[in-house]
């Protein structure tokens, strides 16, 4: 990895029913991510995706680009707007420098002109 | 609205979690991991792991035990109608695979009020059975005002 360099772009679609399967795997249950009825009725749009499963996109764009999980040392993000099921997620990953070893990576995702994850900040071992 | 900060460097007891097989593979597939490492005994221990490797972010699910109650302590007081997760940040040691045994403190951290918002951050503090320090987590809650 060198400065400027892009990462590949991780692409991936959640299904119809993808928050309640990571409801159950995470252990999340806020009817927001569950339940249409619920999340009408405090104002979203509809069932919407859980943040940290946003966040474990970007580790995993990491963690593929650097070649396995033990890489991954740091990763900050922070959550914008809404994501939502059956729109297409894509994580995007520029090395911003590297020293030592260690690739510093500015990440974000979004779904189509939506960032629902700002401010992504990877560090990664790539020695 | 007033914030209080007493709650500010409160250590909450010590949570633990056994890490399952299957819970790894659950979690696995429902990110989408690709990696056998995650899914594949056979793979990972041909990697020389003692079991499936859990993904970085599987910290969500053993801090989990952790976090929710110290998150929902009313002595911190956030007010969960009004909450959204504003902020995460990870840090990792060690990997964790199936078998480990993970023991989690979390402190308040900082309570503070900036906007009109109120900013709640917790930190996380998550150890092996061998006192390995495999990952510290920064929660950030955000809480709109009135």
């Amino acid at each position: 990895m060198e400065a400027g360099e892009q990462l590949p772009d991780l692409k991936v679609t959640p299904d119809r029913y993808l928050t309640v399967r990571y409801a159950g795997a995470s252990g999340d249950f806020n009817p927001i991510h569950i339940d249409d009825e619920f999340a009408r009725s405090v104002g979203l749009p509809g069932r919407i995706l859980h943040g940290l499963w946003t966040m474990a996109q970007v580790a995993r764009a990491q963690t593929e680009a650097a070649g396995g999980p033990e890489r991954l040392k740091r990763l900050s993000v922070q959550f914008r707007g809404m994501g939502v099921p059956e729109e297409e997620v894509v994580v995007t990953s520029t090395v911003r420098e590297v020293s030592d070893g260690v690739a510093l990576i500015d990440a974000e995702a979004r779904q189509g002109d939506t960032r629902i994850v700002r401010r992504g900040e990877a560090e990664v071992d790539c020695s | 609205m007033s914030r209080s900060n007493e709650a500010v460097g409160r250590v909450f007891p010590a949570v633990g979690y056994a890490v399952g097989r299957e819970k790894i593979r659950e979690y696995a597939n429902a990110v989408g991991e690709r990696n056998p490492l995650h899914t594949d005994l056979d793979a990972a221990r041909a990697a020389g792991h003692d079991d499936l490797v859990a993904p970085p972010m599987f910290a969500v699910v053993y801090t989990s035990p952790a976090i929710g109650p110290a998150m929902l302590d009313p002595g911190v007081g956030i007010d969960f109608a009004r909450m959204v997760h504003g902020a995460q940040e990870f840090s990792w040691g060690p990997l964790v695979v199936a078998g480990d045994e993970i023991a989690t403190v979390v402190e308040v951290a900082d309570i503070r009020e900036r906007g009109g918002m109120g900013f709640y951050v917790f930190e996380s503090r998550s150890d092996n059975q061998r006192g390995e320090r495999v990952s510290t987590g920064t929660w950030t809650c955000i809480v709109r005002g009135d």
